[in-house]
């Protein structure tokens, strides 16, 4: 990201220092993560210290540090998935995938999140990727379901269906 | 769009927007909350643009999407007014007929109805479905009515006249006085009452007052605020813009998750059409009261629910809370006096002033006025979001709304209050729900996440779920909240693995005691409270786990066997080929050979399930 | 002056004080360790917790965070406190039991044993260093990242803490010492955030008196002439 786009999402707020949450999400937003010198240009411009700035974009599990993968697989773990199964769904897509929640695969395809409620709890277990939802999932419509998503091309499917 | 300058133009408009609308015809709805959205509410819709566009008999039929009718198991839902005819789990490939047979010929699909589970019978309308009878659908009623992106959808049921009312006809105090007759207590959890808040931040000195809707929801399993803010933000903004009015304040906040991007973008749609109107901003609706609204967004971040954190990340600080000696209605965004609502608690606020606290105290019990949404999920046929009467039992709402347990299987618990909350046995099943009820027994209210749990669910499981959740979700300041949590997680991973120790469950207990005690906010001061509850009231389900390592549930892993019965066996070997360790041997069937039943090796075997799944005979045992 | 109770004992603070500290200097003793006058009270580590009864209601609560108030009794030995503060002080011990101040702490509350299991840090997350850095030197070199159990004090990024100015202010703070300082040569450096910083000479001495970057940075803040900074502080006086 370009100085002159950072600064258009800074400007956006005004250049007000508490909105600096607001800043990071849209810049998580676009970038699909928070890098460095991202950070160092924010802090520059609100006059917040870089430790503050590190302590926040730690602090709130909406931002990554790290690139993210192509996909973003998110198993829910609400209490209604998780007595419908949801961990056994995350045990099968760890095995498959070979990450760990937080983490990406190698091959920069695929990051494994966990999300605490998608508010979906008819559906569950759940599992979102790339913001399509898939209800009433098990550990057999895993590895299913993450072929949709194996290839480069990323699909445009019009409606959120079930797996 | 028109800007209303007087209660009397709003009457005005509103007549204006009725007298366009005939009640007699043929209005196609649609529900679009999230729960349909999972479950393909969009491609139902897009066929019913189509046909509507398609056909010239689709000239002048209304197609509106609306937000969340609640019966999420049974969705997409489509409601044809104005017969009310209710069908569920609709596809796209029903729409032709729906709108041929039902919509054009006033014909009723048999197959798309919804069939009463004792009886059999075909239940035609919306209101006769037993899912809504018991119900008291006073705030998430008007959902199925309105297109949450359209203003005119909320003013024709009614929308902003509680708001005129309270502007115009009323003071401030006699609106506190209203709401504090009305004994509103905070829907978010804290059940404290709403009026007596507003009244001591009205009476804070400085002139310079903020008032803040929580819609934090971050208990996993709730999500009422969610469709509530997606399928009606107006009654929120009505009920803090009348609150606004009656404390003093010119400007608020709506901190919403990020994980809600849709009730962040309806809310933004409402905030914005109702600056239009000149229903919100400056001098709304000619009164001279300004007030404005601002959306925050979350970080993704379970503490900043807690006001003191909610207000540290509004501030654009981690949401880390802090000692409450000075109450925030004295001192707290910016240190100023500031008003804490949650969502639903705001959401009541227009109906009391509309039907007044007389009306509203006679719904309810003595201590807890009014009604409550709960979100009904888990082991139960009909989840959803149900709104009933303080009082109701939890039986009646586990088996007459939610019609009781899947597949034959015995209820065993409901856990209420989320992650703060507690477990609460089959013994206490007829205990009226209410906040002070539900506190005595170990539990609380909470935000309204009703979880049901049958036989198949371990609560040495649950409060090992719960105790991760916390110990993720913990701002790690107090030793007591950071290092509590973790090693109760510790000490529940121990013995769900099977290295329990009989002196565990005192030291969960110790532990506990310390974690509510010593820690400064409400995540820690009831985080102990799943363990604590699940202990009290299923202490033998502990003592398997560490006496005699095994799961009754059949839950922990680390304590089930898996084996295969050879005399089910058809050696098919699927079990075989989806076996992540190869621990399943045997010989396949062939044509002309029968093969010989397929075993297991416990030593290779990781308990993940898969085989169970798989097999089409039910020749898989745990145990 | 506010006038209240600790311990049956009548005392005296100013309005806007906190009972710790009008305790210390009471000469009463409430075991803490977050807690440093240099700087704001946080209330992470919990041990000085008491019980405040006032108007009839007890409530237990951390003395560090509570502001002086009139006519409160403050109990510091309720067997509610003792029993909260030797949990904390055990969990705290099972996390860093290398830490000398944390096992005397520990054996003087009658905590004996572990039960759980030990891990090895050393940090016991009181956030004074960072505090400090903030508060009282204005370098903004260290603050907490993450949170939960994956809390830490460290620099941005986990990289070499690029503000710090070596001035040693939170290796003094620091209740567990274990932030380390060495000099070598020309050259100081604070182990814990990998900060190395060459050392400059007193004109008159000839003594390694202050980092160069340190001096740099106060330059930019002070009006002063160039030469005063030429001078250890031993010398100038």
């Amino acid at each position: 990201m370009t100085h002159s786009e950072i600064d258009a999402i800074i400007d956006r707020y005004k250049g007000k220092e508490s909105s600096i949450l607001a800043i990071l999400q849209d810049i998580q937003a676009k970038e699909k993560y928070l890098p460095k010198e991202t950070l160092e240009h924010v802090g520059g411009r609100l006059r917040i210290p870089i430790n503050k700035i590190y302590r926040i974009a730690t602090f709130y599990r909406a931002f990554s540090l790290m690139p993210r993968g192509q996909h973003e697989v998110c198993v829910c773990m609400g209490t209604a998935c998780h007595v419908r199964g949801a961990q056994r769904v995350l045990d099968q897509i760890k095995l498959g995938l070979g990450i760990r929640p937080g983490e990406t695969t190698k091959d920069r395809n695929f990051t494994l999140e966990t999300v605490n409620c998608l508010g979906v709890c008819a559906a569950g277990p759940v599992v979102a990727i790339d913001g399509q939802y898939f209800g009433k999932m098990s550990s057999a419509k895993v590895d299913g379901t993450l072929k949709k998503f194996s290839s480069d091309k990323k699909k445009k499917e019009g409606a959120n269906g079930k797996a | 769009m028109v800007r209303l300058s007087s209660p009397q133009e709003l009457g005005k408009y509103r007549d204006e927007i009725l007298s366009k609308r005939n009640p007699d015809q043929s209005l196609i709805t649609v529900c679009g909350g999230t729960g349909c959205h999972a479950s393909g509410c969009h491609a139902v819709v897009d066929a019913f643009k189509k046909v509507l566009h398609e056909k010239a008999s689709g000239n002048g039929i209304g197609l509106r999407v609306t937000g969340c009718h609640g019966f999420c198991e049974r969705g997409p839902l489509v409601v044809i007014q104005p017969k009310k005819v209710f069908y569920q789990k609709v596809k796209p490939e029903d729409v032709p007929t729906i709108f041929q047979e039902t919509v054009l010929n006033g014909k009723i699909l048999e197959g798309l109805l919804y069939d009463h589970p004792v009886t059999g019978e075909k239940i035609i309308s919306e209101e006769e479905v037993p899912f809504y009878q018991k119900q008291r659908r006073i705030i998430f009623g008007n959902n199925g009515n309105i297109d949450p992106t359209q203003i005119e959808d909320y003013l024709a049921v009614g929308g902003y006249q509680a708001l005129a009312k309270a502007l115009f006809s009323m003071k401030p105090e006699e609106i506190i006085r209203e709401v504090k007759k009305a004994n509103l207590r905070g829907r978010g959890g804290g059940g404290f009452p709403a009026g007596l808040k507003w009244e001591q931040c009205r009476n804070a000195p400085g002139n310079i007052k903020y008032v803040i809707c929580n819609a934090d929801e971050g208990d996993p399993g709730a999500y009422m605020d969610r469709s509530l803010l997606e399928g009606n933000p107006h009654s929120v903004l009505e009920g803090m813009i009348i609150g606004a009015f009656a404390i003093g304040s010119h400007e608020g906040y709506v901190y919403v998750r990020n994980e809600y991007p849709l009730a962040v973008e309806n809310l933004g749609i409402a905030i914005r059409q109702a600056e239009e109107v000149g229903l919100l901003g400056k001098n709304i609706l000619g009164s001279g009261f300004d007030f404005e609204v601002r959306v925050s967004r979350g970080g993704g971040a379970f503490v900043c629910g807690e006001s003191t954190a909610l207000m540290a990340s509004i501030e654009g600080n981690v949401g880390e809370p802090r000692a409450k000696h000075i109450h925030t209605v004295i001192s707290g965004l910016w240190d100023k006096p500031t008003n804490l609502n949650n969502v639903e608690t705001w959401a009541n606020v227009p109906v009391i002033i509309n039907e007044g606290a007389d009306w509203y105290g006679r719904i309810g019990t003595e201590g807890s006025k009014g009604t409550k949404i709960f979100s009904l999920v888990g082991k139960v046929n009909n989840t959803g979001l149900v709104e009933v009467p303080m009082g109701i039992t939890l039986r009646e709402i586990v088996y007459d709304i939610g019609g009781g347990i899947p597949d034959g299987k015995g209820f065993k618990a409901v856990q209420t209050g989320g992650p703060s909350g507690g477990c609460i046995p089959e013994s206490m099943i007829d205990l009226p729900v209410d906040f002070d009820r539900l506190t005595e027994v170990g539990s609380m209210m909470g935000s309204g996440g009703m979880i049901v749990m049958d036989e198949t669910t371990c609560m040495v499981d649950v409060a090992k779920y719960f105790m991760n959740f916390l110990k993720d979700e913990s701002c790690g300041k107090c030793t007591s909240c950071r290092e509590g949590t973790k090693r109760m997680h510790e000490i529940l991973t121990e013995i769900s693995e099977g290295r329990g120790k009989p002196e565990h469950i005192d030291l969960l207990e110790e532990l506990g005691w310390v974690t509510m005690e010593a820690s400064l906010c409400a995540l820690g001061g009831t985080a102990p409270n799943p363990a604590l509850s699940t202990i009290k009231y299923f202490r033998k389900e502990y003592e398997e786990h560490i006496l005699n390592r095994r799961c009754p549930a059949k839950v922990c892993r680390a304590l089930l066997h898996y084996r295969i019965l050879s005399e089910l066996c058809t050696a098919c070997g699927r079990c075989a080929k989806v076996c992540p360790e190869k621990a399943i041997t045997g010989i396949q069937k062939t044509k002309k050979e029968k093969g010989k039943p397929f075993e297991i090796d416990p030593v290779k075997c990781i308990q993940c399930g898969m085989c169970l799944e798989t097999c089409k005979f039910d020749a898989v045992e745990v145990e | 002056m506010v006038s209240f109770k600790i311990d049956g004992q009548s005392v005296e603070g100013k309005e806007g004080a906190n009972i710790l500290e009008v305790a210390l200097d009471a000469g009463i003793e409430i075991p803490h360790l977050c807690y440093n006058e240099s700087v704001k009270p946080y209330g992470a580590c919990r041990l000085c917790l008491v019980e405040v009864v006032k108007s009839g209601r007890s409530r237990m609560t951390t003395s560090c965070t509570y502001p002086v108030t009139e006519g409160i009794e403050v109990l510091t030995r309720t067997e509610k406190t003792l029993r909260a503060r030797r949990m904390i002080i055990e969990l705290i011990l099972a996390m860093c039991p290398g830490d000398k101040l944390i096992q005397d702490m520990a054996r003087e509350m009658g905590v004996h044993e572990v039960r759980f299991k030990k891990e090895d840090k050393d940090c016991i997350l009181c956030g004074l260093c960072g505090r400090v850095c903030d508060e009282v030197v204005g370098a903004h070199a260290i603050q907490f990242a993450f949170r939960g159990d994956r809390k830490e004090m460290v620099p941005p990024f986990g990289e070499e803490a690029m503000n710090c100015i070596a001035c040693g202010a939170c290796v003094i703070v620091c209740p567990v010492d274990v932030i380390r300082m060495k000099e070598e040569g020309d050259e100081r450096t604070i182990l814990r955030w990998k900060r190395t910083l060459k050392m400059k000479q007193c004109k008159v001495c000839g003594n390694y008196f202050a980092p160069w970057f340190q001096l740099e940075k106060f330059k930019e803040q002070v009006k002063l002439s160039k030469d005063f900074f030429d001078v250890c502080y031993t010398c100038r006086t």
